[in-house]
């Protein structure tokens, strides 16, 4: 029987989905990132530190300049941004502490165990670089929802849970391609840009060494088997909305929600991948804006609840 | 042989654990041979593992913002069968009697007709609901859940502290402390029959589903907290989840044809039962406080029409009031027609004026507490206050007699707790649990033991520095002359304890495996 979940619990849920697949997805982005600066001799700190902010999306500095420094405390350490990867977990556990009873209690405690973790893990990036953070980070992330997988029924507050994650995937994977696209000096290679996305080993798995550029994009894009990509993401967000409102059996779809992510799934579903690379500026608009459409209407459809009442005195 | 019950020196009060040094009472046989092999470094080591325990899990209460570890202490508080026995009878007819009583109270009013109570003692308290008049439950319960807080004086009798009838909270950390007690000390529990608390839940749902107005109808049950910001939010958290009923907070409710229901993402759902742990002035600002956001505005409605059931009642705080509780004995012979099995603590109405100028006079010889104080608030214990302290006393209880209770101070018994590296006596007390489904009343076998971790200081609550205890019913047949000490040299066999008796050795088919390869030599 399907009795609903509390609009307000419902809520939560897909916001932790999407703010710990963006810690995940925003640790991995900037270990990436600094591998290569540090790496790379040639570097031009300031340059490559705006662009790293720019995919995600936070503001750069105005007439000072980016280092290393300020782009880890505004993409990593920054406690009150949920841009940020700390800011998304604190997000991500003080929801997850008012829905304590529908998240199953181990996934509670990964999270609050987490959150007791990062001071000592913060203390160790100091002495010895960011990665110990960014990988503590994104392999609690894989804890969580390898728990929320295995301990949770998959029913609709799991599917909640899934829908937000589904959604900042495609949203994280459509930054970083745009990054790709942005032809500026800061781009990141091909091969940074799929161990960004966890998709290096996968993507050699499947298409060898060898194999040109435009293959990456594929591979992020339409793969269907591999779960980080684009395609693979919709589709996992149009499953959950299709199972949490069947919809009517004959024709149309009255769900609103549903409807723009089905559309761009198709679109890329027969996409014809030897055109691509034309297409692209204009399919990751089109990805960034059916992301957006598409949690204001689950937010519409799914998330109304009163706000606080206020009484007035009469007379 | 030097144990760490060795330099345990017991002060001037009833000690649960030892009758006199190196002389432990019966119940705790066992529990000490387990623990006398251990030395003070070991015990540290698995204190510092609980520790960790809650705070991963998060076991918290909400102390000035910051979330806090209720600290455990590691050496488990016993009771024995008999005594056992005793209390259940005795929390059982007081929670009775206060049943009897609230329903009188907003029905009847024929214990004030019959000169038991004063009438004015009710209407004057803060805790009286004139909301509530009238207002029957479907199965006629009020008090679901009440916590009898208990202590035992210097000569080991027990007596009641107070009652809470209205949210009375910490059964969470009986559940709590108990599983990280089995976890991190499991040796402790093979030589003897603990009673187990996990029933608590299955029994509270029960009760909350017998409370519906129609119980067949498989009702809508959910706990109704004030948010993440509460003490008790972990609570809440915990028996929603335990009892796999909603966890709502005030803006997830409305009301609409006197019926409540909730926000879902299917559209809104009628709720039967609500087990709000909210205090009766926030619930309905319709009838209450009108500022309140955290409750739901029309529930009282709701509940008068019988669409509804609220639980604990509205209006059980005039049976918490401290000077409605110097009548509990009396009320239990006027409805009952029995004798109180547990007393009380020997206390004083100031509105006698005879009274009132004697305990003034001898301020420093009393305990004096406000009547609608909760969580050990403005309790001042005369022979420890100083000279200002008293004085200023003096003119509050003076000015507001109705306001306070005295009562003959009473060392609280000790027991053995874990101090850095040693073990020192400290204060504790005990609050049962008891549930009533409207057939029966029900104990969770032994409740919260608090400990008042302050050297010296008599005040157990949570909110003042307080910790608790596992606390320990021993079963009737696995009583203190049954269970057998384990020496140093026995090891204790976990498993034999555990295994069911009779069970078949081999019920399953073997385990499948692939090749090992690599393993090969």
């Amino acid at each position: 029987m399907n009795t609903g979940l509390l609009s307000r619990i419902a809520e939560t849920l897909y916001w932790t989905g999407r703010y710990i697949e963006r810690a995940d997805d925003t640790a991995r982005i900037i270990d990436v990132y600094m591998h290569r600066m540090l790496e790379d001799p040639h570097a031009d700190e300031d340059a490559d530190c705006r662009g790293l902010l720019a995919i995600l999306g936070v503001p750069s500095p105005d007439g000072q300049r980016a280092d290393i420094g300020l782009a880890l405390f505004k993409l990593a350490y920054d406690a009150k941004s949920p841009s940020a990867v700390t800011g998304a977990v604190l997000a991500a556990r003080a929801g997850v502490r008012g829905v304590r009873g529908v998240v199953s209690s181990e996934m509670w405690e990964c999270l609050n165990v987490t959150w007791h973790g990062l001071p000592a893990q913060r203390r160790s990036a100091e002495r010895i670089g960011p990665h110990v953070y960014l990988r503590f980070v994104s392999e609690r992330a894989a804890l969580f929802f390898g728990l929320a997988d295995s301990t949770m029924s998959h029913d609709d507050a799991w599917r909640f849970l899934v829908l937000g994650r589904s959604l900042e995937r495609v949203d994280m994977t459509a930054r970083l391609l745009l990054a790709r696209l942005s032809g500026t000096q800061y781009e990141l290679g091909w091969s940074m840009l799929l161990r960004a996305c966890g998709a290096h080993e996968s993507f050699i798995r499947t298409h060898g060494w060898a194999s040109e550029p435009q293959r990456v994009t594929e591979f992020l894009l339409l793969d269907r088997l591999f779960p980080r990509s684009v395609m693979h993401a919709l589709s996992t967000a149009e499953e959950c909305l299709t199972a949490m409102d069947p919809g009517p059996e004959r024709a149309g779809d009255g769900n609103p929600a549903r409807r723009p992510i089905g559309q761009l799934r198709t679109r890329l579903e027969y996409a014809d991948p030897g055109g691509l690379a034309g297409q692209l500026p204009e399919l990751l608009g089109a990805l960034q804006e059916t992301c957006g459409q598409a949690s204001d209407a689950i937010t519409k459809r799914y998330f109304q609840y009163a706000a606080p009442v206020t009484w007035v005195q009469e007379g | 042989m030097a144990d760490i019950f060795d330099a345990y020196q017991p002060i001037e009060a009833w000690d649960e654990m030892f009758a006199g040094p190196g002389q432990p009472r019966p119940a705790y046989d066992a529990l000490i041979a387990a623990l006398q092999p251990m030395d003070p470094a070991e015990l540290r080591f698995r204190a510092d593992q609980l520790a960790r325990v809650f705070t991963d899990r998060g076991v918290t209460f909400d102390f000035g913002g910051e979330e806090r570890p209720f600290p455990l202490d590691m050496i488990p508080r016993v009771i024995d069968a008999v005594e056992w026995d005793l209390l259940v009878r005795g929390v059982k007819q007081r929670v009775l009697a206060l049943e009897a009583f609230l329903a009188d109270v907003y029905s009847g009013r024929q214990v004030f007709a019959d000169g038991v109570v004063p009438w004015r003692t009710v209407f004057t308290s803060a805790g009286f609901c004139r909301e509530a008049s009238g207002l029957v439950p479907p199965n006629g319960v009020r008090v679901h859940v009440a916590g009898i807080d208990l202590i035992r004086d210097e000569n080991g009798k027990f007596c009641v502290l107070e009652d809470n009838v209205r949210i009375p909270s910490g059964v969470s950390y009986v559940i709590e402390n108990r599983r990280a007690m089995t976890n991190t000390f499991p040796t402790l529990f093979a030589e003897q029959h603990v009673n187990p608390v996990d029933e608590y839940p299955v029994r509270l749902l029960a009760a909350l589903r017998a409370a519906a107005p129609s119980p067949a109808n498989d009702p809508v049950i959910v706990v109704l907290t004030p948010g993440v910001y509460n003490a008790a939010y972990f609570e809440h958290t915990l028996l929603a989840r335990l009892m796999g009923v909603e966890l709502v907070e005030g803006r997830d409710l409305f009301c609409s044809g006197n019926r409540v229901y909730m926000h879902t993402t299917q559209g809104r759902r009628q709720v039967d039962v609500i087990y709000r742990r909210i205090d009766d002035h926030y619930l309905d600002p319709l009838h209450f406080r009108q500022e309140s956001a955290i409750g739901c505005p029309g529930i009282i409605n709701a509940a008068r029409d019988g669409n509804v059931a609220i639980a604990n009642a509205v209006g059980n705080g005039i049976a918490d009031d401290k000077l409605l509780y110097t009548y509990v004995p009396d009320l239990i012979r006027y409805y009952l027609h029995d004798e109180p099995l547990l007393g009380n603590v020997e206390s004083y109405r100031l509105d006698d004026p005879d009274i009132r100028t004697w305990v003034l006079e001898e301020l420093d010889r009393f305990v004096l507490k406000p009547v609608n104080g909760a969580g050990g608030v403005g309790i001042v214990i005369g022979p420890m206050a100083d000279e200002q302290t008293l004085a200023e006393l003096h003119g509050t209880v003076a000015a507001d007699p109705r306001g306070w209770i005295a009562q003959r101070p009473v060392a609280l018994s000790t027991s053995p707790v874990l101090i850095d590296d040693r073990l020192a006596p400290r204060h504790i007390d005990l609050r049962p649990f008891a549930v009533n489904d409207g057939t029966d009343v029900w104990l969770l076998p032994g409740g919260l033991t608090r400990v008042a971790l302050p050297e010296g200081t008599l005040v157990v609550n949570s909110s003042q520095g307080g910790g608790s205890k596992d606390t320990w019913v021993l079963d009737a047949d696995t009583g203190p002359s049954a269970a057998q000490p384990a020496g140093p040299g026995q090891p204790v066999d976990l498993v034999a304890t555990i295994r069911a008796p009779g069970l078949p050795g081999s019920i399953a088919a073997d385990r499948q495996s692939g090749p090992m390869r690599g393993y090969e030599q």
